[in-house]
């Protein structure tokens, strides 16, 4: 992904910055700057989520995206926040641990690099609720 | 609008054609659509091109101009347009052509679809179809076409006791069928165990379970209805044509294991054609993985939510059984080059309504329903097709 499409989304990936509906108080994440119910009646602001939610589902990738041949195989699971939003994240636990309904949270990780000499993606991955992160 | 008719069909074989360009893999579709329904190409009138990614398998945009051009019709200044809906790109062809001549800015169409994934290595390939999910938002969280496919998997499993046996019997069934066609790029059978002892390439979809990468290419050939008999003894008419849009991200789903984009467009195809389930005779559906023609058959209503695992077991949907599914060999034996499948699922239907698709051939097969989806679920375009009007 180049520098200002990554840099653009910097608060977002950092501190999971999402947004919220004032007018239907649905939350978003990733962030939305038109309610896909209220649309342009809505009236959207930032919100920064808590971090906390639970596995709804996942798989162990062993053929890597680019960019994460060294982490693999990773598991890549979709988490529902407890605020109501669900987002595609990656969760770091053992791979006999996850399961459906595993409660986790944020966790600011490294998400990949460019080359050497390339720029480095720092986000937010997800870890087991009782571990520290 | 008017009823529309396909006249003429042509597809090339699929598989890795590392000696065939892919405009000459177009030209080779639409010149055998073309004889097929005994038209000139003076009489064409515009031409639609399905195509995902180009840019990335080819690195040539402004496909449209080039398949003129190389088919012989930029001297007659015939207008061509490219249409992208990432897997479903074909199927959103047909219905471009579909809708030209219905409304009657045009009478003779050619839709065809065509993708060159092998002119690259994996890794670029593996890139350009993981643009057909969100970049911003599971792309650079490492999410894989295969990894999205197998969270529905995983989660279809957990909700409905989905195994890796009835996932497995998709790819053994599909296997089964392409052996009965030349065109197929996987023409062998396989058994349960070749599947399920395969390599994971996402947990819990093995390599067996996944369709390949392939260059291909397809066209049909659409005219008005009251013309088709004038070309073609046996038009096969257009029912309905339906597409839907869905969340381009798995996670904003609502079910993560239903299509919403599917049953949407299945249900407006339904209506328009007049049509039930139980209607249909066979379907050509998207089993880009063997995880979604079970969420297809369920999506499109063949069976109830949830069963399209024991379904799939208990032989329904193979050749012979009450609804036969993807007696083409499917995305997973044909091969996916995926701005061609949606059309070339066409060309399957219009084959079996002719009575001309060999020893696949559905006995009495009335009315055929394809259905082709982009990306894990942002599109889906259904098409139902009959020998009467």
């Amino acid at each position: 992904m180049s520098v200002p499409r990554f840099w653009r989304r910097l608060k977002n990936l950092y501190n999971l910055i999402g947004t919220h509906c004032e007018k239907c108080g649905r939350f978003f994440y990733p962030p939305r700057n038109m309610c896909p119910k209220c649309r342009r009646n809505g009236i959207v602001s930032p919100f920064k989520f808590k971090g906390s939610g639970v596995v709804v589902t996942y798989t162990i990738v062993h053929t890597s995206a680019k960019d994460y041949s060294k982490l693999t195989p990773y598991i890549l699971a979709i988490i529902k926040l407890d605020e109501g939003p669900s987002l595609t994240s990656q969760v770091i636990c053992d791979h006999s641990q996850i399961c459906i309904g595993m409660r986790v949270r944020s966790a600011f990780r490294k998400l990949g690099e460019e080359s050497d000499k390339g720029m480095i993606y720092y986000g937010t991955k997800f870890v087991p609720m009782e571990e520290k992160a | 609008m008017r009823d529309v008719a396909i006249i003429g069909v042509g597809c090339t074989e699929f598989g890795e054609l590392w000696d065939k360009s892919f405009r000459e893999l177009f030209v080779e579709a639409g010149v055998s659509a073309i004889e097929d329904a005994n038209v000139q190409g003076g009489k064409i009138d515009a031409l639609y091109v399905g195509n995902m990614s180009g840019g990335r398998f080819i690195e040539q945009e402004h496909l449209g101009a080039l398949i003129a051009d190389y088919s012989g019709l930029a001297s007659l200044n015939v207008p061509s347009t490219r249409v992208e809906a990432a897997c479903a790109s074909g199927g959103l062809a047909l219905r471009q052509g579909i809708l030209a001549v219905a409304s009657g800015y045009h009478d003779i169409v050619v839709a065809g679809g065509a993708e060159k994934m092998t002119d690259v290595g994996v890794e670029t390939t593996t890139d350009a179809l993981a643009a057909a999910a969100d970049r911003e938002w599971e792309g650079i969280m490492g999410a894989t076409f295969p990894g999205l496919y197998a969270m529905i998997a995983r989660l279809h499993m957990h909700k409905y006791g989905t195994t890796q046996e009835q996932l497995a019997a998709v790819a053994v069934k599909n296997h089964h069928n392409g052996t009965m066609n030349p065109k197929a790029q996987f023409q062998n059978e396989i058994s349960i165990e070749t599947v399920t002892n395969s390599l994971m390439v996402a947990d819990p979809l093995r390599v067996f379970d996944c369709s390949p990468i392939t260059d291909g290419a397809s066209a049909v050939v659409i005219a008005p209805a009251e013309i088709a008999k004038k070309y073609c003894d046996t038009p096969v008419y257009v029912k309905a044509s339906a597409q839907a849009s869905g969340t381009i991200s798995l996670h904003d789903r609502p079910d993560i294991t239903t299509l919403d984009a599917t049953v949407a467009a299945a249900n407006w195809a339904y209506k328009m054609a007049k049509l039930k389930p139980k209607d249909i005779s066979f379907a050509e559906v998207h089993d880009c993985f063997t995880i979604a023609e079970i969420c297809a058959i369920e999506d499109l209503g063949f069976v109830k939510k949830g069963e399209g695992g024991p379904a799939t077991e208990s032989g329904m949907t193979a050749l012979g059984g009450k609804v036969p599914i993807n007696p083409s060999g499917g995305l997973k034996a044909c091969g996916h080059p995926v701005g061609a499948t949606g059309v070339k699922q066409a060309v399957e239907i219009t084959l079996q309504l002719r009575g001309e698709a060999g020893k696949r051939q559905i006995n009495g097969a009335k009315i055929g329903l394809t259905h082709n989806v982009g990306g894990s679920g942002g599109t889906a375009v259904v098409h139902i097709f009959g020998r009467e009007k």
